[in-house]
């Protein structure tokens, strides 16, 4: 099995606050992986680490095969990133904005051509190619900011909630376009909110607090902690810490 | 396709998109030129004055006395050839010479045309007019008391010559004061904007993220902005030049480099900001509050330095725009070349080094 991601007691501390507590965890080459946590159990700062704009405190990581605290511009150049604002310049049209990607992405005038009119094939956006982004509909947008995202056919794709604020049926086509992506043999990095969507996922870590409180297929993890669901398996993480705390 | 220039294209399309923008920026400095032509007078303390006197006789030497003890003005210097006057004005920042001709106590007990040449620095023409009125009031009265009220009508002419500006233009003002303020407008307030909407969509996250390096990322937002702000400044010097004839008496290159300095000065202030902000909104407050404010009213551009209470005085020193303006002023009207101006190019320098190390601190602190 090739590893995409392997992280190693990887720690971020801000002064005497400890935000990713010594997470340990593997994700195969092609696998949809689901990083799931309450906002502020460390999320954010351990993506951040692992998509090479933090340096870590302590322990180790490797991302494409690259480590992440000596080779954060090689990590740069092999992933690509999506956030849930979309990431899309919204006064710039859909041709203009997958040539801009490519271009900072440093693909050649060529390529670009080629990527550009692939994409609009793909998503179905050849008639509206010179439309400004802003005036495409929601889903529209979010299915072109993943696709940007991957202009450069990168081996792994960081998702950091990319389907906050839309609705379900939009979020179960985008899935279907993540799937199309994981059977290219591309690896997703992929955080979210909506339980229903731990579930479309290979595997799943819960964050609680800076650490992994749990980890594995969601099937399993329903087994092993004898939760209806992922939803069900969420809150009660959460709750033991909140008691904990109280 | 080479990133960098990907992203200046980019950024380029944003501010072509924005046409009500670019609308507001070139033309407000064509409004500006041309709608300033009164400015405000206030009174004038300590102006530095060279005496230039031939006569060396007890009269003109007490009406040196009266001038330099009135508290308007300061002795500087005292010249002795007329060679002499264009350094004076140059290198000792003299505002007004006053030439006593030969033989002036003679003529002046004899009544015979007895003549005093007042030469003011008028390229700030306001400030000139009220410092040659100052002068003549005292000599006036000093007249008046040496030979009593019925010796009236009063028999000392002053000769006045406004040099640099002899038809006291207050556009001649006006030109350097606009195009210090539209240079920092879109150089400072523009960036600082257009870096912040950025973080505001989201789309610096991602930018972070790519390959791009974050001084890439920085230089590449700025370009196109210098770009627009060399070609306000053509517009500007264009319409003062043929439209008011302002003369561009210094070297047009020398112009054009102080002008890209004071560019540099204030994008970092703009990328200082920036780093500092969260949304648009607060840039733009902080953006008007803390550099358009002072930058017209600190500067030199509306109301003269000398004028303001010691505290403004001592604040004027750190707003970049003071000097840039007499760099301008200097440049234009006096053709004054870097051997004069030297002082505040070095000022600007250094400015714009501590301010380029702090915002790359600051950007560099954010990503952390």
């Amino acid at each position: 099995m090739n590893l995409a991601i392997t992280t190693e007691s990887l720690t971020k501390k801000f002064g005497a606050f400890t935000a990713v507590d010594a997470i340990s965890l593997e994700v195969a080459q092609g696998e949809i992986f689901g990083f799931l946590g309450a906002n502020g159990a460390g999320k954010t700062t351990a993506m951040r680490m692992l998509t090479g704009l933090s340096r870590p405190t302590s322990g180790r990581a490797s991302v494409a095969g690259f480590d992440v605290s000596r080779q954060p511009e090689q990590i740069k150049r092999n992933i690509g990133y999506m956030s849930q604002k979309f990431s899309l310049y919204e006064d710039l049209t859909v041709k203009e904005n997958i040539r801009f990607y490519g271009g900072i992405y440093g693909l050649s005038l060529k390529n670009i051509g080629i990527k550009t009119e692939q994409l609009l094939e793909e998503l179905d956006l050849r008639e509206v190619s010179k439309t400004p982004v802003k005036s495409l509909p929601l889903g529209w947008k979010q299915k072109l900011a993943f696709s940007i995202s991957q202009v450069h056919d990168p081996a792994i794709v960081f998702l950091d909630e990319p389907t906050g604020g839309v609705d379900p049926i939009t979020r179960r086509h985008f899935w279907e376009l993540i799937y199309r992506a994981a059977d290219k043999g591309r690896t997703v990095f992929v955080t979210t909110h909506y339980m229903d969507e731990a579930e479309y996922c290979d595997r799943i870590s819960i964050m609680v607090d800076g650490k992994i409180a749990a980890m594995g297929s969601p099937s399993a993890l329903k087994k092993e902690h004898q939760a209806p669901s992922i939803n069900e398996l969420f809150v009660r993480l959460a709750r033991v810490t909140t008691a904990g705390l109280g | 396709m080479s990133p960098f220039f990907a992203f200046v294209k980019k950024e380029t399309l944003h501010i072509l998109r924005d046409p009500r923008t670019l609308v507001i920026l070139l033309g407000m400095p064509i409004a500006q030129v041309i709608l300033f032509g009164f400015a405000i007078t206030n009174e004038l303390n300590d102006v530095r004055v060279a005496i230039f006197d031939s006569a060396k006789d007890p009269v003109s030497m007490e009406i040196s006395d009266r001038l330099t003890s009135s508290g308007f003005f300061q002795l500087s210097a005292e010249t002795g050839k007329e060679e002499d006057l264009e350094g004076v004005f140059q290198h000792e920042r003299v505002k007004l010479v006053v030439v006593f001709p030969p033989g002036f106590q003679e003529r002046f007990y004899r009544n015979d045309n007895p003549q005093i040449q007042l030469i003011a620095d008028a390229t700030d023409p306001n400030t000139a007019t009220t410092i040659v009125a100052y002068a003549s009031a005292i000599i006036r009265q000093y007249e008046e008391e040496k030979k009593g009220s019925a010796a009236l009508p009063y028999a000392i002419k002053t000769e006045v010559r406004m040099r640099y500006n002899e038809e006291l233009k207050s556009v001649f003002l006006f030109v350097p004061g606009v195009i210090t303020i539209i240079l920092m407008l879109v150089s400072a307030m523009m960036t600082s904007i257009a870096l912040t909407r950025e973080k505001e969509l989201g789309t610096m996250e991602v930018l972070l993220v790519s390959p791009l390096r974050p001084l890439v990322i920085v230089v590449g937002k700025v370009v196109p902005y210098i770009a627009l702000g060399l070609i306000i400044m053509g517009i500007i010097l264009g319409l003062a030049t043929t439209v008011f004839q302002m003369p561009i008496r210094g070297s047009l290159g020398l112009l054009v480099a102080e002008c890209l300095l004071f560019v540099s000065t204030s994008l970092s202030l703009g990328i200082l900001i920036s780093s500092r902000v969260k949304t648009q909104m607060v840039a733009l407050l902080i953006s008007l509050m803390a550099l358009m404010l002072p930058t017209i009213l600190l500067s030199g551009f509306i109301f003269p330095v000398e004028n303001m209470p010691w505290l403004l005085q001592i604040i004027s020193h750190i707003v970049p725009a003071r000097w840039f303006i007499v760099i301008v002023k200097g440049i234009m009207l006096k053709g004054a070349g870097l051997e004069v101006l030297w002082e505040e190019t070095l000022i600007l320098v250094f400015m714009t080094i501590v301010l380029i190390g702090a915002s790359i601190r600051s950007f560099k602190l954010r990503l952390e």
